[in-house]
């Protein structure tokens, strides 16, 4: 190659990704900074941001109590949310990727349907089925005599019930988990039967291993949607009740723009990127990345 | 003979414990969605008896109309199409066009500037939501649609990644004679590798609209007029008022699903491989 058509592509392949040049420097790369800026100023919009140094991280920190049960409720949305959707997605991921299993398309189906329900529609249809005295979930927990608890009214039910509805919206984990079992040669399973191995062995010794990749992937973006996780508090419970599900991104946004502390607001989103990087990288060094086991 | 009898009747009964899960999964999964239907059929009553409804006795279709009609549906739902339309026409326009200099121009620093694209996959709204919202606010942004439908047109990590992985895949032998005859990229770009590329620009198209369709906290940032409510930002609005008529938001509810149902029956295919590219070469 010539230098010439090197600079001529170099210029066609900046002119073709210019749109995203834009975009990335406008509205990721500018903001991304500033928004570090605002985190050391007081700053309500109105006025101009006055800088304050490490004002606001140190209030977070010390001198409001909320924060840190901010933290711990979310925190235990990926902890307890994400260990759950998990297991549950795989294991059903497994039993519909079987030969003797018939309907394969209908189930696949319906463990995907709800994620195509808007948040807004979503928040009415779990506030109905909640419902503590009329709910379907507790009549047919009633039905087995089980008296089902308040919900999203009980302070120690509430985290649980978001748990519920991310079990129920995990379709699009177990649309990638199928695929990535539909990879995994027959031949391994075959050596492993003639070897004698339950079916039970074959999951913990074969799958899960093969299937790492793609839980690690799910895991990361999970995490990822965790800490973004707004609508759906913010609709149904507001982050009550006793801010048993005030999250992150609800008290972050709760800060901005209905006390506009913006500088306030702004540290918290930077905390929240470094607990993203933070999570990500130990994820990633934990599993060795992306690679299947041998 | 016996060992081999024992270990068949074993499947056997292994597969109906695999079904019965399913099924019971599967019940677990439709029945919220029933409820809804069937709330949104009820009167008012039905809606707060105890012990419930299960299917209305005589089922108020009425919700509908009325729903229709008080609220605001029809100028929401004018909105929400409006900003779904001009998601799909940029997502597609810009991100074939970044995704093509991702691909099928080889020019140096392509691939660590692509890896750069990926990082920003990983970086929360919420971090850029507030300078975002002065910056819309200085350009005087804020309370017009601009907001949420320019930045459509300024690509999506997402959707850049979905369509290289499909670029590369296409043959450089395809585009190889029409490069040698003179032909302008952006000409290669336009009538070889779009009219190829059919199959992810409709996976794009789908998951422009159905994300557009569904937002909730673009709007409720951006959009300050109700006069440019979107359906979801609506339907929350009139949530939060005391004492709202659920019966009806339970009709607007469903009737704003099911746009995206009948897509998804309609085009399964391309929702499916959409999800799992990403899963698996992400």
């Amino acid at each position: 190659m010539s230098s010439k058509t090197d600079r001529k592509n170099l210029r066609n392949g900046l002119l073709f990704i210019s749109p995203w040049i834009i975009g990335f420097l406008l509205f990721t790369a500018y903001p991304l900074f500033s928004s570090l800026y605002y985190s050391l100023t007081d700053y309500n919009i109105i006025n101009e941001p006055v800088w304050v140094g490490l004002d606001n991280y140190v209030k977070l920190f010390t001198g409001d109590s909320l924060f840190y049960k901010v933290l711990y409720n979310t925190l235990f949305m990926i902890v307890v949310g994400i260990s759950v959707t998990t297991v549950g997605s795989v294991f059903i991921a497994i039993l519909l990727n079987n030969r003797r299993i018939r309907g394969l398309a209908f189930f696949r189906v319906v463990f995907f349907l709800p994620t195509l329900v808007p948040l807004v529609v979503l928040s009415i249809l779990w506030i109905w089925v909640l419902q503590p005295d009329n709910g379907v979930l507790n009549t047919i927990l009633g039905f087995i005599g089980i008296e089902g608890p308040g919900w999203f009214s009980s302070p120690f039910w509430a985290k649980p019930a978001f748990v519920l509805m991310a079990l129920w919206g995990s379709g699009q984990m177990i649309i990638i988990y199928l695929a990535g079992l539909q990879g995994i040669s027959d031949s391994l399973y075959e050596a492993a039967s003639i070897d004698g191995a339950s079916s039970w062995r074959q999951v913990l010794h074969i799958t899960i291993p093969m299937l790492k990749p793609a839980i690690v992937f799910n895991v990361i973006t999970g995490m990822i949607g965790t800490l973004q996780s707004f609508a759906e508090s913010f609709i149904i419970t507001n982050g009550g009740p006793d801010g048993s599900t005030m999250f992150y991104s609800l008290y972050l946004y709760q800060n901005a723009f209905q006390y506009a502390k913006m500088g306030y607001a702004s540290a918290m989103a930077w905390i929240l990127l470094v607990i993203a990087l933070l999570i990500t990288l130990v994820l990633f060094k934990l599993s060795n990345g992306f690679k299947a086991e041998e | 003979m016996v060992s081999i009898r024992t270990k068949f009747k074993g499947q056997s009964i292994e597969t109906y414990v695999i079904y019965i899960i399913l099924i019971l999964a599967a019940l677990a999964y439709i029945i919220p969605f029933l409820w809804l239907i069937s709330g949104s059929l009820k009167s008012n009553t039905e809606l707060f008896a105890d012990p419930p409804v299960w299917i209305p006795s005589e089922p108020v279709w009425s919700n509908y109309v009325t729903a229709f009609q008080q609220f605001p549906f029809w100028l929401y739902f004018k909105n929400t199409l409006y900003i779904c339309a001009m998601a799909i026409l940029g997502g597609v326009l810009a991100n074939t066009l970044v995704a093509y200099g991702f691909s099928r121009i080889e020019w140096k620093g392509r691939d660590a500037l692509f890896i750069v694209v990926l990082m920003t996959m990983m970086l929360p709204f919420q971090v850029t939501m507030i300078p975002l919202f002065v910056l819309f606010q200085k350009f005087g942004w804020i309370g017009t649609f601009k907001p949420l439908v320019v930045p459509a047109f300024l690509g999506n990590a997402y959707f850049i990644f979905l369509l290289r992985q499909f670029f590369i895949g296409i043959p450089k032998e395809l585009s190889q004679p029409a490069k040698v005859d003179g032909a302008s990229e952006f000409r290669i770009y336009w009538q070889l590798t779009l009219p190829l590329s059919l199959p992810v620009i409709i996976t794009v198209a789908i998951f422009a609209f159905t994300g557009a369709w569904g937002d909730f906290i673009g709007p409720l940032v951006f959009l300050s007029d109700n006069k440019l409510y979107t359906l979801s930002l609506g339907i929350q609005q009139i949530m939060s008022v005391n004492d709202p008529r659920w019966t009806l938001l339970m009709a607007v509810g469903v009737s704003m699903t099911l746009p995206v149902l009948v897509i998804f029956f309609l085009l399964q295919k391309y929702f499916i491989q959409g999800i799992t590219f990403s899963g698996i070469k992400g």
